[in-house]
C-alpha cells in the first residue's frame, strides 16, 4: 500500500514537472518578442542619444558612412515602399489571375499539377532570386532601357514580384474556394456568365481573404532582404525613378551587417534604429492584415 | 422587335468577349508565375552547370575562381541546421503540445498563440538583429555556429509550432477520450496516444521550416558577417559561412567568373533543398497511407 501511494506521487511529481516544462517551451515565444523589442530598444536608445529623433524622421539625407553624416531615415523607407509598390504591382494582378484560373477556370487535374509547381516559386532561396534580378532581369530590361543603371529599383521590385507571386496567389485561392458552390450556382440559375460570377460573386465573396493576402504581401515585400542586397544598389535616395539605384532599409541593415561599420560605433548602432523602423513597420502592417482578414470573415 | 433582339445578341456577345477576356488575364496570370520560375531555374543551370564539378564541392573559397569551391559553406549551413534541428524539434513540439493538449483557456494562452502568429511575419532581418544583439553580444557566443544556430531557431520555432499544432490537431478526441477512460494521466495520452499519431506531421513540418532555414541569407550574414573562411567548423562556438552568404558574396564580386561560382552554388543548394523537401513528403505519404 505504502508503495502505491509512493508511486501515485512520483506519477504524480512527473506530470507537474512534465507540465512545467512544456509551458517553458512555450514561454520561449514570448521571451522572442520581448527580446526583439528589448534589443532593438536598448540599442535604439543609445542611438537616439546622439542623433537627434527630429532629424532621424524630417531629414532627408541618408549619409552614415561619409562625412558630412546625415542620418534621415526618409530615403530608406521611401526606397523600400518604392521596391513595394513595384513588387505588387506585379503580385497583385498576376497572383489573382493564377488564384482565380486555378480556383474558378482549371480542371481538377490540371490544378493539382499547376498548383504545387507554382508554389516551388515560394521555396526559392531569397539570394537565389537576387541572382536571378542581377544577371538576368537587369541585363533584359537594359535592352528596353539604355539608361538604366546596372543596380537599381526596377529589376529587384519585379522579382521581388515574382517571389510574393505564390503567396498572394494560394491564400486568395483559399478565400475563393471558401466561397459556397450555391453562390455559384444561384448566379447561374439567374442567367449569368462564368465572367460575371467570378467577378460579382466569387471575388466580392472572398474579398476579405484576397485583401488580407495583398496586405501579407505588403508585409513580406518590406521585409525583403536579399534580394534588394543583391539588385537595388547602396545608395538612399528619394526618388520616383525605378531605373535608377536606392536601397531599403533592409539593404543598409545587410550593407552594415556585412561589416562596413565597426561594432559598437555610432555608425553600427544605426543598424539597430533602422531595424526597429522596419519592424514597426511591418508589425502595424501585418495588424493591420489580422483586423481586415477578421472584420470581414464570414463562415459560409 | 427587330432593334431589341439585335441588342440582346449584341449585348450577349459583348459579354461572351468579357468573359473570353477574364480568362485569358487569368490564364496569362499563371502562365507568367509558371514562366518566371522556368526562365530562372534555366538561368542558375545556364550559368551554374559549367562550374559545378567535384572539386567544386570539396575546395575552400580563393581569389582564383578555378580554385575556388562551397566546402566551407556546405558544411557550416550542415553545421547550423544540424544545431537548429536538435534545438528547434523539442522546443517546438513542446510548445504545440503545450497549446493543444495542457494549456487552460484563458488570456495568456489567447496571447501566446497571437504571438507566435505575428512571430512568424516577422521579417528574417530582424531576427538577424536580435541574434547579433542576444547570443553574439549579450551572450558573448560570438559569431559562431551556435550563435546561429540559436538565431535560426527563434527564425523557424512558429513555423514548426503552427505545423505541430496542426499534426495534434488531425488527432480525433476519441482516441485521448479511450485512453482518460482507463485512467491514463495527462502525459500518458499525450505520450501514448497523441504524440505516435502526431509525430509524421510534426517531423514533416520541422523539415520544411528547416528547409527554410538553409536557404535564408539575411539573418545569418548578421550573424556571421565574415564572408572568407577557408575551414570547415569543427566545433559550435567556431565561425562558420553558409551557402547563401557564400553564394552572395560570389554574386557581388564583379568579375563574370564569380557568378558562375554563385549559380553553381545555387544549383548545390537547390539540390540539398530538394533532397529535404523530397525526405518531407516521403514521411507525409508513408505515414498517411499507414494511418489509413
Amino acid at each position: 500500500m505504502h508503495a502505491f501511494g509512493a508511486r501515485k506521487r512520483a506519477r504524480h511529481v512527473r506530470e507537474w514537472i512534465i507540465e512545467k516544462l512544456l509551458f517553458a517551451s512555450a514561454i520561449v515565444s514570448v521571451f522572442t518578442t520581448l527580446a526583439i523589442l528589448g534589443v532593438l530598444l536598448f540599442e535604439a536608445i543609445d542611438f537616439f542619444k546622439q542623433v537627434s529623433i527630429l532629424e532621424f524622421f524630417t531629414e532627408t539625407r541618408w549619409t552614415p558612412l561619409f562625412k558630412p553624416q546625415h542620418f534621415g531615415i526618409l530615403p530608406l523607407v521611401w526606397d523600400t515602399i518604392l521596391v513595394t509598390i513595384i513588387a505588387l504591382t506585379v503580385a497583385v494582378p498576376v497572383g489573382l489571375g493564377s488564384a482565380i484560373f486555378l480556383s474558378e477556370y482549371a480542371p481538377d487535374r490540371l490544378r493539382r499539377i499547376v498548383k504545387p509547381v507554382l508554389e516551388i516559386l515560394a521555396g526559392v532561396p531569397t539570394v537565389v532570386y537576387g541572382y536571378f534580378a542581377l544577371t538576368f532581369v537587369t541585363p533584359f530590361l537594359q535592352n528596353f532601357f539604355p539608361e538604366m543603371i546596372v543596380f537599381n529599383a526596377l529589376s529587384a521590385g519585379l522579382v521581388m514580384g515574382v517571389m510574393i507571386i505564390p503567396m498572394v496567389s494560394s491564400l486568395s485561392e483559399d478565400a475563393m474556394l471558401a466561397v459556397p458552390q450555391s453562390f455559384r450556382e444561384g448566379a447561374y440559375a439567374l442567367g449569368a456568365h462564368k465572367h460575371e460570377v467570378v467577378l460579382r460573386i466569387v471575388v466580392p465573396s472572398a474579398l476579405s481573404g484576397i485583401v488580407a493576402s495583398f496586405i501579407l504581401a505588403i508585409s513580406r515585400a518590406i521585409g525583403e532582404t536579399m534580394i534588394v542586397s543583391i539588385a537595388a544598389g547602396s545608395t538612399p535616395k528619394l526618388t520616383i525613378n525605378p531605373l535608377e539605384s536606392i536601397q531599403t532599409m533592409t539593404g543598409y541593415i545587410t550593407q552594415i551587417s556585412l561589416g562596413e561599420a565597426p561594432f559598437g560605433s555610432l555608425e553600427y548602432r544605426t543598424i539597430f534604429s533602422v531595424g526597429l523602423t522596419l519592424f514597426i513597420m511591418v508589425l502595424v502592417v501585418n495588424l493591420i492584415g489580422q483586423w481586415v482578414a477578421r472584420r470581414y470573415w464570414k463562415r459560409y | 422587335m427587330m432593334v431589341t433582339r439585335k441588342s440582346s445578341r449584341k449585348r450577349s456577345v459583348v459579354r461572351k468577349v468579357k468573359g473570353g477576356i477574364l480568362y485569358s488575364l487569368c490564364l496569362i496570370g499563371i502562365i507568367i508565375g509558371l514562366v518566371s520560375l522556368a526562365i530562372l531555374l534555366y538561368d542558375a543551370f545556364a550559368d551554374g552547370l559549367p562550374w559545378l564539378d567535384f572539386q567544386f564541392l570539396i575546395s575552400f573559397p580563393s581569389r582564383f575562381p578555378e580554385q575556388a569551391g562551397i566546402l566551407a559553406a556546405l558544411f557550416g549551413s550542415i553545421w547550423v541546421v544540424g544545431l537548429t534541428a536538435i534545438i528547434s524539434f523539442p522546443l517546438g513540439v513542446g510548445t504545440a503540445l503545450y497549446l493543444e493538449e495542457y494549456a487552460p483557456q484563458n488570456r495568456l494562452t489567447s496571447f501566446i498563440q497571437l504571438n507566435i502568429a505575428n512571430l512568424a511575419g516577422v521579417p528574417s532581418i530582424v531576427y538577424g538583429i536580435l541574434g547579433l544583439g542576444l547570443f553574439v553580444e549579450a551572450l558573448a557566443l560570438g559569431r559562431s555556429v551556435l550563435a546561429g544556430a540559436l538565431t535560426m531557431t527563434l527564425l523557424i520555432l512558429p513555423v514548426i509550432i503552427i505545423a505541430s499544432q496542426e499534426a495534434i490537431r488531425s488527432v480525433p478526441r476519441a482516441y485521448r477520450e479511450g485512453a482518460y477512460a482507463l485512467g491514463a494521466t495527462r502525459w500518458q495520452v499525450t505520450r501514448g496516444i497523441v504524440l505516435p499519431q502526431a509525430f509524421p506531421g510534426m517531423l514533416t513540418g520541422t523539415i520544411l521550416a528547416l528547409s527554410r532555414a538553409i536557404g535564408e541569407a539575411a539573418p545569418m550574414i548578421a550573424i556571421a558577417a565574415l564572408v572568407y573562411v577557408r575551414f570547415v567548423p569543427t566545433g559550435p562556438l567556431d565561425r562558420f559561412t553558409v551557402m547563401p552568404i557564400q553564394i552572395f558574396n560570389w554574386v557581388s564580386l564583379p568579375q563574370p567568373e564569380f557568378r558562375g561560382l554563385a549559380a553553381a552554388g545555387i544549383l548545390v543548394l537547390l539540390a540539398v533543398l530538394l533532397g529535404m523537401n523530397s525526405i518531407a513528403i516521403f514521411i507525409r505519404n508513408r505515414y498517411q497511407k499507414r494511418a489509413r
